[in-house]
Parts: structure tokens; sequence; C-alpha cells
């Protein structure tokens, strides 16, 4: 490769993850019977053909910009925070409750609505905080329990406080007041995209440009030096969940206020499951920072809506992007990998 | 705390659980019936939990369990159908989960992987996988019921039906214990992780033993996830796996990697879990409490049991991390 092309070597390394991950999965389809070469003809074209498309791939993406956060915060801090799923849900929650019971004046309904969503999902992420903290709980256990609780009491409140009138399938659905508006008349993409790119933003100049942020990075990337340097770990810890409580919050609300045509919970919350987890793919391939994950979300979000015309016009089954995702987390994981194929190259 | 003060604990755990059982016959719930239903609770938690005991001890983490859980369910179910045979079905599974430790394994030790990621790579491709597995198989979303004789039959005891299943799992436990603490091969498990380099020096295989720890605890792990639709629920459904992967590594924690205590944790959260399905069907309970709250019992009790009993752990000093000859 000449002197002239050459890319930052963590830009190349995601990239052959991620090809790698599609290799993956198309051996897994010629195991079942399909024919890659047409299914990622149509994943690619489901995500980019048309200008529609586009603005689609990146109503998906906005969501996992900011699950991919929460968990790339809290590996900045040392930390496995694998929660946002829950969190999400009781983002979600919290943006259905106000937005779909309280009239309130029509800028004033959305702002409230999703700082109360972000509230919600920073109150979930602090029980494994203070855990980890006061008792040395490993946040991979507690995040996880944590996530299954939400799911049942996110389940409970729905059906029990918030479904509409009429209606069991999902909540009474956000008051037109209380509803990012739409960009595009084609496509899902709303004006949230541009809170969530904002809150990415935010994070990255705090974690870069404060003194705090400093320190959560000390903390997580030598936690000896931290202590020396007098940086205490537990602030550090309770700051990198509460802020990607917040983002994981706020991803919740995307998809309740920020996303048509429902407005509304879905009583198996079945437009928010599994964004929280894809939000782990998306933070390591963004290198666990702000902005490389917006980057990262864009991929992520190009896989989760072609997929979508994969299924349809290549008829392999969608949920199969989600194994792509958990593959190329599996080789990001393999340091060893990129070592030998530089070995191979010579380099 | 100490093994003398885990086992104390968890001597008290089960002397609440037995106070507990007898307050709640009094309530109109049956006892045995909860007993029951705590065993098979118990069974996949041990399976998963034990296999991982000894491979955290090598020093090896597989976080991946989740997702070992839920595609060797599947897996399994398939096998048995296959082969006609509830058993065949078990063995499926435990192949399944043996390979996927194998490939873990091979992950961790020749890759050097970040364990804790590969483990979260596999939980996200069982995600994605299973549900994709389960549509390819048998075309069918989210659910499969199979024919009712694959069932692995329960035995037949005064206390009621036991699964065959459950006893292997307290005679692995307690195998496993003598294994680790009896042979030799223990012994060269518990050194690779603590002095991994003394191991090599001393002319034995550092990767063999963890790709050997990491396979045996996958097979474990698949067992007991093909238990789980073919031993107790009867049919497979996406969300099977239902955070108990997670359980049982709070089991390995709990336990401080002693394959026995393992044991005694997961009967602790398996009694927990069975406890929700008898309370969400006793009359007079079930109209009071939303089944959701009910179901966030095993969850809140694996939360609260890791947050008391934590403290001061004694792990391998080289768990978690590759071996690099020098």
């Amino acid at each position: 490769m000449s002197a002239r092309l050459r890319l930052p070597r963590p830009l190349v390394e995601s990239l052959a993850t991620i090809a790698v991950g599609l290799v993956a999965g198309g051996l897994l389809m010629l195991v079942f019977g399909n024919n890659p070469l047409r299914a990622y003809q149509a994943l690619f074209v489901g995500a980019f053909g048309s200008l529609e498309d586009v603005l689609e791939t990146l109503a998906f993406a906005t969501p996992l910009m900011l699950t991919g956060l929460t968990f790339a915060v809290g590996v900045r801090a040392g930390l496995f925070n694998i929660g946002a799923e829950g969190q999400m849900y009781l983002g979600a929650v919290g943006a259905t409750f106000i937005a779909g019971t309280f009239p309130l004046p029509p800028l004033l309904h959305v702002a409230t609505a999703t700082l109360v969503a972000m509230l919600c999902g920073a109150l979930w992420a602090l029980p494994p905080a203070l855990l980890k903290i006061w008792r040395g709980v490993h946040e991979v256990i507690s995040t996880i329990m944590c996530n299954w609780i939400a799911f049942h009491l996110s389940t409970y409140l729905v059906i029990y406080f918030l479904t509409g009138a009429g209606r069991a399938d999902s909540t009474r659905p956000a008051l037109p007041t209380a509803r990012y508006p739409v960009l595009f008349a084609e496509s899902t993409l709303t004006a949230v995209i541009f809170v969530a790119v904002a809150f990415c933003l935010v994070v990255y100049l705090y974690l870069w440009g404060t003194r705090a942020g400093y320190e959560l990075r000390l903390a997580g990337e030598n936690p000896e030096a931290a202590r020396y340097a007098g940086v205490h770990a537990g602030r550090a810890m309770l700051l990198s969940f509460g802020m990607g409580g917040l983002a994981a919050g706020l991803a919740g609300a995307s998809q309740i206020i920020g996303r048509p045509p429902a407005w509304s919970l879905y009583a198996t919350l079945g437009n928010v499951t599994t964004l929280g987890f894809d939000g782990i793919g998306v933070a390591l391939v963004g290198r666990s920072h702000p902005l490389g994950g917006i980057l990262a979300a864009f991929l992520f979000g190009a896989l989760a809506h072609g997929g979508r015309f994969m299924e349809y016009h290549a008829g392999v089954l969608s949920e199969l992007v989600r194994a792509i995702n958990g593959l190329i987390v599996l080789t990001l994981a393999v340091p060893e990998l990129w070592a030998i194929v530089r070995r191979r190259l010579g380099r | 705390m100490s093994a003398r003060g885990r086992l104390i604990a968890t001597l008290l755990g089960a002397g609440a659980v037995a106070f507990f059982a007898s307050a709640l016959q009094r309530l109109g719930l049956n006892p045995l019936s909860l007993l029951e239903a705590g065993l098979l609770a118990m069974t996949p938690l041990a399976l998963a939990a034990v296999g991982e005991c000894l491979n955290e001890k090598a020093g090896v983490v597989n976080i991946g369990l989740e997702g070992i859980l839920l595609i060797s369910a599947i897996t399994g179910v398939w096998a048995a159908e296959i082969f006609g045979s509830g058993t065949a079905g078990l063995l499926g599974g435990l192949v399944t989960g043996a390979v996927i430790g194998l490939v873990l394994g091979l992950v961790s030790v020749y890759g050097r992987a970040d364990q804790i990621i590969a483990g979260m790579g596999l939980n996200i491709f069982a995600l994605g996988f299973g549900p994709f597995l389960l549509i390819s198989l048998w075309a069918f979303p989210g659910i499969h019921l199979f024919p009712e004789e694959l069932m692995v039959p329960r035995l037949r005891t005064p206390i009621g039906g036991i699964s065959p299943v459950t006893i292997a799992a307290v005679a692995v436990a307690v195998l496993a214990h003598l294994l680790l603490h009896r042979t030799v091969l223990g012994f060269r498990i518990l050194a690779v992780g603590e002095k991994p380099e003394a191991v090599d020096v001393a002319g034995l295989r550092v990767d063999r033993l963890r790709l050997l720890t990491s396979t045996l605890g996958g097979a474990l792990c698949g067992a007991g996830g093909a238990f789980l639709p073919l031993a107790w629920f009867g049919g497979v459904v996406k969300e099977i796996s239902a955070g108990r992967g997670f359980i049982a590594l709070a089991c390995v924690v709990f336990a401080g990697l002693e394959p026995l205590l393992a044991l005694g944790a997961a009967f602790l959260f398996g009694f927990a879990e069975g406890f929700s399905y008898a309370v969400a069907v006793t009359p007079g309970v079930k109209e009071r409490i939303p089944f959701y709250f009910v179901s966030m019992v095993p969850y809140v009790t694996t939360l609260v049991v890791v947050a008391l009993v934590i403290g001061q752990r004694r792990f391998p000093r080289t768990i978690g991390r590759p071996y690099v000859r020098e």
C-alpha cells in the first residue's frame, strides 16, 4: 500500500473486522442454503440504494450511537457496563409517560419527555454503580440482572399504567406536541438525530476537555496512576455509569418520541429490545470513542436497515445480522489476529 | 470471606430455604413441589457453574455461558428430533457446548483475546443466531414445541419427580471437586491458573490445559442448555436462556471457584426461581402480586446475594490473562 493511501490503523482494523464478520456470516448463509452474494447485494442496496434508504439507515443508527456511547464511556472508565438495554427500557417508559399523559406546550413537551427519559436511564444505572463502588460487585453480573428486572418492570408498567384505551399491543401514543419533527416525509428520520449527535459531542468534549473527564479516563487506563494522582475511583465510576445511563435513556426516548409510525412503546418492548446489546458492537468498532461511535453506528444502522431488504429480496433472515454483529465483536476481541496479518504481510 | 465462611453461609442459606418452605406451606404452597421446581431450576445453573469453576481455576474466563445455553438448547432439540431420543439431544447440546468452548478457548489461548469482549461477542452472536436457527430449522419464529416422547423422563421418588440430569449435575460437582483437589490433573489445572510459567518450565502444555478446561466448561454448559427444553420446559423459545448464564457466573463468583459451593449457590438461585413459578400459580397470591414482579425474583435474589457475600475472594493470579512465554 502506498503512503498516500494509508488510512489510520484503527480505521483499517475496524473495517477489516467488519469484513471478517460479513465473510463469516456468508459462510453461515452457505451452510443454511442461501446465496451470500445475493444477500449482501440486497443488504447493500437496501442500506444505501437511494436517498430514502440512507435516511432510514441514519434513523436506525440514531439509538445505536447512544447505546454505543453507554458502553464506550464505561470502557473509558475501565468498566463493562452492558446495562444499556435495561436503562433504555426505562428511558422509553419515562418518555412514554410524559409524552402520552401530560399535555404541555409544544417545545417544552419534547424537552421534558427527553429529559425525563434520560434521567430514568441514569437512575437505572445507579444500582450497579453503587454495588460496584460499595461492594465490588462485578458490573457484568449486576447490569445483566438489572436488564432483566427492567424488562419485567417495564412490561408491567406498560400493561398496567400506560396502555392506551382499547388497545393491548402498545402504550397510548405520544401526543403530537411531544414528537420530534420528521425531517423527510419518505423516512422515519426525525430531528432526534441532532440531539443524539449533540449528546455524543458533549460527552466527547467532557471526556477530553475537562478535568473530571480526564480523571475518568485515567481511572480506566491506569488505575494505579490514577490513585497516586488522587483520583477518586468511585466518583469516576459513578460519573461513567451516570453518563452511560443518560445516553441509554435518550436512546429509549428516540424510539418513542423520535420514531414514526408508532410513537409508542409496544407491550412486548419489541421496538426497543436488543438495541442496547447492539451498542456493544458499535462501541468496540468505534474504538470506545464517542465520535468513532457515530461512524460505527452508521455502519451498524446500515446492517440493520439493509438486513430487512436482505430478508425480503434474498430470503436470508434478518436475525443473521445480529449474529454477524456478534462475530464482529468476537473478531475485535482478538488482537493477535492483526499481529498475525501484519507478520504475513511482512510489515 | 473464607472457604469456611462461605460454607457456613451456604448452610445458613439452606436453613433459610427450609424455614421459608415450611412458612409457605401455611400459605397453601406445597413445599415438595417447590423443591421439585427448585431442583429443576438448579440443574442448568449447576452444570454451567461447575464447568466454569474449572475453567476459571485454569485462568480462563468465559462470560459467554448465556450464549452457549441458548444455542445448545436449540441444537439439543434438533439432535433429539434427528435421533428420536431426548438423551441423544442432551448429548447434542453437550457436543455443541464443547465445540463453542473449544473455539472460545482457541481465541483466548492463541488469539490472546480480551476474554470478556470475546464472551460478549459470543452472547451477541447467540442473540441473533438462536432465532435464526429456530426459523431455519423449523420455519417458525421464536418458539418450537417438540413431541412429548422426546422429553427425558423424570424418576419417581418419594419427594417428587427428579430428573436424572439433576442427579448427574450433583455427581459432576462432586467429581469436579475430587478432580481439582485429589488428582494430578487437578493440581495442574490449579497451577496453570496461578503460575503458568512454572507449568511451562515443568514441560507441561499451558495451552492444552486451558483448551481442555474451556472445552469441558463449554460441554457442561451445553448439557445444561439442552436440559432446559428436553428435561424441563418441553419446548424451546428464543429467550430460553433468560439470563441463566449470568446467574451461573454469579454462582461461580459466590463460590470463589469451588465446585461444591457453586452447587450450593445454584441450589439457592434455583430455589428462588422455583419459588417464583410456585408463587405465580398459587391461588390467592397470583391475583394480588402481578406475574411481572414474581418473574423478577431470581434476578433480584442473585443481585442481593452477590452483593451480600462478595467480600474478599481469592481468584487465580492469571485469571482472564493470556499466557505469553517470555
